[in-house]
């Protein structure tokens, strides 16, 4: 199997492409078939991506499963994965299923509403397999199409302002990251991240427009790939067009966006920001430091505040990433393993929370909390299922959300002790939100008479939590199921990442002495 | 004199048939016979792009130098001709239904084609502006071919007057030119220009630029552009958007290389003011549009700042980068101007963004192709679009105009808003009154087949990009 990563990530779009060109009409049978070839083409990626797993062998650093072929422009096809990126592919081919299971009710121009899923998921797989800067490039801003159109066709009311934003902001961050490509390019003479993984960008610092720029081109490259990835992740303060894009978006969409697309922020720190400019990272390591432990305490505050219950799990969401970003840019093991835990262990929760808030959408076509309250009394099974992973959100130990928060927090702690300190109280104020917003939807009397009548999950719900429930729960009382696998691609990351300080910090010694 | 004649042939065989079929359809059938000349016409077009592909490497010049025939000028030639075949067979249906298909008309256009060759093969002013003249007035007549229309007979003046305006600045330019340099060959041009230009030679080299920019319509010489665009009567539209501006982009760069190649920094700054002018200006006043085909004229001006940004690299790699830029564009465009021709309601021609609400629903097919064509336009990966705009990134960064890059992504993130916003009738909106667009299988093949190329053509390019490459080898020394 020569070709594994590109089968796993076509295997989609070849389904999307049989769904667009084969099936006709709107009927029911045309909506029962598209959504069974959806289905089963996920779960076959799926299927075939557990290959990938079995075969990974996590002791070694460098890339596994390359796959290589000339390309435009001096550009390669290039695709393979290491232990940073191989979860992340398993947990996009892990949600995907479920995503679709999760659209079962969806009525309105279901063929495309499928085709835009599947062709999302061969542009997501890509993004965490891609080994060449412009392929990388090429899946990280294709995804904006299949998700603006999933917003602006099957979003709420507002959905033209949300898409827009969601597209517009996203594109404008990621331009100037192509701009930074070019120069790499330009700089290395390749675009094969592996080796450029391994060159050194000048550090030198220089003047420009009479500004003082320290840690040179590397810097510059590194704020250009910052606006790029900063957007995506969110972070304070350009995640303005996440709580938009998560209320207008359909729940499947929600579901995406939290549990992989912001991921791609984080892969992208973790795969081309923090190794290839480290001395940039360093000169902007308190930057980012702060603006995470802002983003965790100002987003939670305003996450209390939230009518919507959607928009309040879109804020917590911003919150939890800025766990990542502060765990990535701590720069040590426990940070980054830590960082992908808690991006692996945010996708399952916030998926879930996402469908916890469709589940009663559904029935109620409302997401304000004021319109709920009591619902234990009718849904028992609802209450315990949304209780479990308010509790994973909270960050209870026992769950995986615990773990993800716990290890950033002990690897920021060793560089920075007052962000890890402020860093915090964001677990209190998580508790805060989101056992607030337990009490008012599920606890209390049934005092509303709309909900006199709703009904408990159904099987096919039910089906769609389970998996996510148990790992949820394996990922929380067994972290090294992760952490085995990401070790020793962390470990190699950070030493080469401090070497290429060491290296730099001498340099600069040097020329100092020199003068 | 016979050695002259034989590097000129392909010139000469569409200026005698245009001719030829004039006489002979003028005491015959007149516009009767304008259907079938509309398909003969695109026929030759494309035996003689096809000869000319295929005529081999190598350089050869007539004349004394006047006339080039290098790998550049039969790159830009098979782009023209392929693309102003393309144009017509499109437009022939929409100007049949509408009584203003006149048997001049693929003649003229036949005119004009012949004109744009004999632009990009120049190696002398004189020979620049005998193929520019004659290009221009063809394109001035057929701008006002609907002659009883008050919009399309203004668009034709209105491109008269600001071309002849044009022509001026261009002609100054040259006689300065000439005056500085005691010749108007370029050879002899960059020659005299040899590292250190006289001022008098670079005040002529502006005005020459200025009066190429009208033809490329480059900001701040862009005003005509979406008056006549939105005038002239669509298929004729759609040629002006596409052939002209690979043979005024290729002219420009023959001039800047060819003629001043030795001084690249005095033609690199204008260039990349106008590059950057272009890219703003198109992206931002579009954004009020509610024509397509103004919308069009806008998305155009911006183009061609994206073409010129490449060019403005001054390098080989630049102008393999505009090359490819022009051959992307040119087949988005014939591609859109296919669905846009193809937009009516009750037999009349709606150009109306609004028209299209809902078109998703209704066309599914249809819809999707112009929405690919739309996210190439706007240079949204992974679309064909997407990398002319990472070539002619590339190459002037390159250059040392890492400024101008940065300019550029954020006007096509400016511009990404208009392309959105048709999208967003087409697939977000609300149902309006319907709109028939299934007349003509012509249309809807071009539709698709552009749409297709900007979707598989990233996986190769179809080989353009070697093509260019070797073109812009021969430009450039």
């Amino acid at each position: 199997m020569d070709n594994l990563l590109s089968i796993v990530t076509f295997i989609p779009a070849v389904a999307a492409a049989i769904l667009a060109i084969f099936l006709r009409g709107e009927d029911e049978a045309a909506q029962k078939n598209a959504k069974w070839v959806a289905m089963i083409a996920t779960t076959l990626t799926f299927i075939v991506s557990l290959f990938i797993l079995f075969d990974f062998d996590p002791s070694n650093t460098g890339f596994q499963f390359v796959e290589e072929r000339e390309w435009l422009l001096g550009l390669k096809y290039k695709m393979g994965v290491d232990g940073i990126s191989v979860l992340f592919v398993m947990l996009t081919t892990f949600m995907m299923p479920l995503t679709i299971a999760a659209s079962w009710n969806v009525k309105s121009r279901v063929k495309e509403y499928m085709v835009a899923f599947l062709i999302l998921e061969t542009l997501m797989l890509g993004v965490f397999m891609a080994l060449d800067l412009v392929l990388f490039y090429l899946f990280f801003e294709a995804g904006l199409i299949p998700m603006f159109l999933i917003i602006g066709i099957w979003g709420g009311a507002a959905r033209i302002y949300a898409s827009f934003k969601f597209f517009l902001y996203t594109f404008l961050g990621s331009v100037l990251m192509l701009v930074a490509m070019v120069a790499m390019f330009s700089d290395a003479g390749t675009t094969d991240i592996p080796s450029l993984l391994r060159h050194e960008f000048a550090s030198d610092s220089f003047s420009l427009l009479g500004i003082h720029i320290v840690g040179g081109m590397q810097t510059l490259m590194f704020l250009a790939f910052f606006a790029s990835f900063a957007v995506k992740m969110p972070m304070w303060p350009v995640h303005t067009w996440l709580p938009d894009a998560h209320v207008q978006a359909p729940t499947a969409g929600s579901v995406v966006l939290a549990a992989i697309l912001l991921k791609m922020g984080g892969y992208g720190f973790l795969r081309f920001s923090l190794p290839m400019f480290p001395v940039g990272s360093e000169v902007l390591t308190p930057l980012v430091l702060w603006m995470s432990a802002i983003a965790i305490v100002y987003t939670s505050l305003v996450a209390l505040a939230q009518e919507d219950m959607k928009k309040l799990i879109a804020y917590s969401s911003v919150a939890h990433m800025g766990y990542v970003t502060m765990g990535i840019f701590a720069a040590n093991q426990q940070g980054l393993d830590g960082a992908i835990f808690q991006m692996l262990s945010h996708g399952f929760i916030s998926g879930a929370l996402f469908l916890c808030v469709g589940v009663i959408y559904d029935r109620m076509h409302t997401r304000e909390i004021d319109a709920y309250g009591g619902l234990v009394n009718r849904m028992p099974a609802y209450a315990l299922i949304f209780m479990f992973f308010t509790m994973a959100n909270v960050g209870l130990p026992g769950t995986s959300g615990f773990i993800g928060e716990f290890l950033t927090l002990v690897g920021v702690f060793q560089v920075n002790t007052w962000v890890a300190a402020v860093a915090t109280t964001g677990v209190i104020l998580s508790a805060a939100y989101a056992l607030w917003l337990y009490r008012r939807v599920v606890f209390g009397d049934l005092i509303k008479e709309s909900l006199r009548t709703i009904t408990d999950m159904t099987k096919r719900e039910r089906a769609i939590f389970a998996p996510l429930v148990v790992m949820t729960l394996l990922l929380g009382v067994y972290p090294r199921l992760v952490t085995d696998i990401t070790g020793p691609s962390v470990e190699a990351l950070i030493s080469n990442v401090e070497t290429a300080q060491a290296v730099a910090q001498a340099t600069s010694q040097v020329a100092v002495a020199d003068h | 004199m016979q050695a002259d004649l034989n590097v000129i042939l392909p010139e000469i065989v569409i200026s005698v048939y245009a001719m030829a079929a004039l006489l002979f359809t003028a005491y015959t059938g007149k516009d009767k016979m304008a259907g079938m000349l509309v398909w003969l016409t695109a026929a030759l077009f494309a035996v003689m792009a096809l000869w000319i592909g295929a005529s081999g490497g190598g350089t050869r010049t007539a004349f004394d130098g006047m006339f080039n025939d290098d790998g550049f000028a039969r790159f830009a030639k098979v782009t023209i001709l392929l693309s102003a075949g393309a144009v017509l067979v499109l437009g022939q249906d929409y100007m049949a239904r509408r009584n203003i298909l006149r048997f001049e008309y693929p003649l003229l256009v036949a005119l004009a084609t012949v004109g744009m060759m004999v632009m990009v093969s120049a190696g002398d002013l004189m020979a620049l502006y005998m193929g520019l003249e004659l290009q221009s007035l063809a394109l001035y007549v057929v701008a006002s071919l609907r002659r009883d229309s008050a919009k399309s007979t203004e668009a034709g003046l209105k491109y008269f007057v600001l071309g002849a305006l044009s022509s001026g600045l261009l002609l100054y330019g040259a006689s300065l030119t000439y005056g500085y340099a005691g010749t108007t060959l370029f050879s002899g041009i960059i020659a005299a220009a040899d590292g250190q230009a006289p001022i008098g030679l670079l005040l002529g080299l502006v005005f020459v630029l200025a009066g190429l920019a009208f033809k490329i319509s480059a900001v701040p010489f862009h005003m005509w552009t979406p008056d006549v665009y939105e005038g002239a009567p669509t298929p004729i539209t759609a040629f002006f958007a596409t052939a002209p501006k690979v043979a005024a982009m290729a002219l420009v760069a023959r001039v800047v290389h060819d003629a001043f190649g030795d001084v690249v920094g005095d033609w690199q700054q204008v260039l990349a003011v106008l590059s950057l002018l272009s890219m703003f200006l198109g992206g931002i006043a579009a954004i009020g549009q509610t024509d397509i085909k103004r919308l069009m004229a806008y998305s155009s001006i911006a183009h061609m700042g994206y073409a010129l940004m490449g060019l403005a690299a001054g390098t080989v790699f630049g102008v393999q980068a505009m090359l490819i830029y022009m051959a992307i564009y040119v087949t988005m465009n014939v591609g859109t101007f296919a669905f846009i021709l193809s937009m009516e309601r009750d037999g009349q021609p709606v150009t109306d963004i609004r028209a299209l609400n809902m078109y998703s629903k209704a066309q599914p097919g249809r819809a999707l192709a112009m929405l690919i064509l739309l996210f190439s336009l706007a240079g949204v990966p992974p679309l064909l679009g997407f990398f002319g705009k990472l070539y002619v990134l590339r190459a002037a960064y390159e250059g040392g105009l890492a400024w101008l890059a940065v300019a550029g992504v954020i006007a096509s993130v400016i511009g990404a808003f208009y392309y959105l916003r048709i999208v967003f009738y087409m697939y977000f909106g609300e149902e309006g009154e319907g709109l028939e667009t299934g007349r003509a299988p012509v249309q809807w093949a071009f539709l698709m087949v552009s749409a297709a190329v900007m979707l598989l053509g990233i996986v190769n390019m179809f080989g353009v990009e070697t093509m260019a490459q070797a073109a812009a080898a021969t430009l450039v020394n």
